[in-house]
């Protein structure tokens, strides 16, 4: 079946990032961002650190630079809102090559894109670095509820088959001669839907009794044997984030 | 739309994130309730299911398609406390493996998304229960209010999470225009494409939509091996 292994953003490689045991990479991204967020927005020189140390990390873990950068374009409809600021926010306004635009807006603009970018470049790093099996194993370790890792699970070994399949139902509609330009002509891909919700509820059906009959108890065989993290991984996984708090508590102290 | 980093201070991103986690909870305990032995697999499809939607493109107009958000859509067919568990799995994943919203902005997107998303979705579609038995017509238009409340009712969700600890930049009312007026639209998009689908699903297999339980022909459940 193949599905269920990898997942578009993961860059396989061979590295001390990727080795990391997952649940260090998650809570590392997790409090990376935090840092980010936390930092005040006045604080211009400071966001020029957190490209540096996201870039060590990217050294570390051999990702090339460029292989990010094309795909944080993720980002972009955002960039949208940030430019709508600085044109409708609150006075006093700048003047700038004729337009007059808002002082808090552009404030609140800067804040979006510099913080929405770092956060799309740290979320892409933990990606990039983490199989989907690893995720999952990372988030069990984390105490995250059973019923959610074993759903999840579930869900990422099925969700290529169900997608699949929404494919290959697109394909008969357009050999069909099926082509919608307009809302009110959108009843066949809907009907379409209904039937794919139909089909994927039919499986959970099968799947459970299959998995009933492999003695399925309610959980989930443990999904790694990749052992603990231990002291020193939690030590350099979390050294970037420490690095990040420093910029951020220095961020306070400029402003 | 998913919410950046970013777009809301740390302590209302940490609030939100509370507020998420005890939804989940609640939700996690209500759904086995609702599905028993079955709610991983059943669940994990519909969470795949739910993935794959957003994935299909529905036109709008020649050059512009949209696509479907989903939360009444899986309010009304598998109930609230299994939607939530859903989307709530979705914006997860695609936060840690997809890197679409943000780490910091996962409980405001779950708040907004799988709380008052499904919660206002599947309260409209209650409400309007006997109109939705009535017939093909009725359950079209419970479908199509519950998801165009669903989304606008979300976009509201932003704009208290905006007032509370936004970037600023913008006066409320600009913010509140600006999300309420958007989702609106996108509402219209929603509400078309979740009446068709529900009243598709509703055609072949009434049994499974949720908001349908306890209807006038209940489905007939046997355990194996019991003559009939």
């Amino acid at each position: 079946m193949g599905a269920g292994h990898a997942h578009p953003l993961h860059l396989a490689r061979d590295s001390p990032v990727h080795r990391l045991p997952p649940q260090v990479k998650i809570v590392a991204a997790f409090l990376g961002v935090v840092c980010v967020v936390a930092t005040p927005r006045e604080a211009f020189v400071v966001f020029a650190g957190y490209p540096v140390v996201l870039g060590a990390v990217w050294w570390a873990a051999r990702i090339p630079a460029g292989w990010i950068l094309r795909r944080a374009v993720i980002e972009l409809p955002f960039v949208v809102l940030a430019v709508l600021l600085p044109l409708t926010g609150p006075d006093p306004r700048v003047e700038w090559l004729g337009m007059s635009l808002s002082e808090p807006g552009l404030l609140g603009a800067w804040n979006i894109l510099i913080k929405g970018t770092l956060g799309v470049l740290t979320s892409l790093t933990l990606a990039a670095t983490t199989s989907m099996r690893d995720l999952l194993v990372g988030l069990q370790r984390l105490h995250v509820p059973a019923l959610v890792t074993t759903i999840a699970t579930l869900m990422l070994r099925y969700v290529d088959v169900i997608v699949a399949e929404a494919g290959r139902m697109r394909l008969a509609r357009v050999s069909r001669g099926h082509d919608p330009r307009f809302l009110w002509q959108a009843g066949a891909t809907a009907r379409g839907v209904g039937a794919l919700f139909v089909r994927s509820y039919e499986r959970g059906e099968r799947v459970h009794l299959a998995m009933l009959s492999r003695g399925w108890s309610g959980a989930m065989p443990v999904l790694s044997t990749a052992g603990l993290a231990t002291r020193r991984d939690w030590t350099v996984g979390l050294a970037p984030v420490g690095a990040a708090a420093l910029l951020a508590f220095s961020g306070w102290v400029i402003v | 739309m998913h919410m950046s980093d970013g777009l809301v201070n740390a302590p209302t991103s940490l609030l939100f994130g509370a507020v998420a986690l005890v939804w989940l909870v609640l939700a996690a305990l209500r759904a086995r309730a609702d599905l028993d032995d079955r709610t991983a697999p059943m669940a994990g499809l519909v969470t795949a299911f739910v993935f794959a939607v957003q994935m299909i493109n529905f036109p709008i107009l020649p050059g512009a398609s949209g696509h479907l958000l989903g939360g009444a859509l899986v309010a009304i067919l598998v109930g609230p406390w299994v939607g939530t568990l859903c989307i709530a799995i979705v914006l997860v994943v695609q936060a840690l493996l997809f890197a679409d919203g943000g780490l910091t902005a996962l409980g405001t997107n779950i708040t907004n998304m799988a709380l008052i998303g499904v919660v206002v979705g599947y309260a409209v579609a209650v409400a309007l229960r006997p109109l939705a038995r009535r017939g093909k017509g009725g359950l079209a238009a419970t479908a199509f209010v519950a998801a165009f409340l669903n989304t606008v009712v979300a976009a509201l969700g932003f704009v208290v999470e905006y007032a509370i600890g936004g970037s600023g930049g913008a006066s409320l009312g600009t913010v509140f225009g600006l999300m309420v007026g958007l989702h609106a639209l996108i509402g219209i998009g929603e509400g078309v494409i979740t009446a068709a689908t529900v009243t598709a699903v509703a055609a072949v297999r009434p049994d499974l939509v949720h908001l349908l339980r306890g209807a006038k022909t209940p489905l007939l459940r046997r355990a194996a091996g019991t003559a009939p």
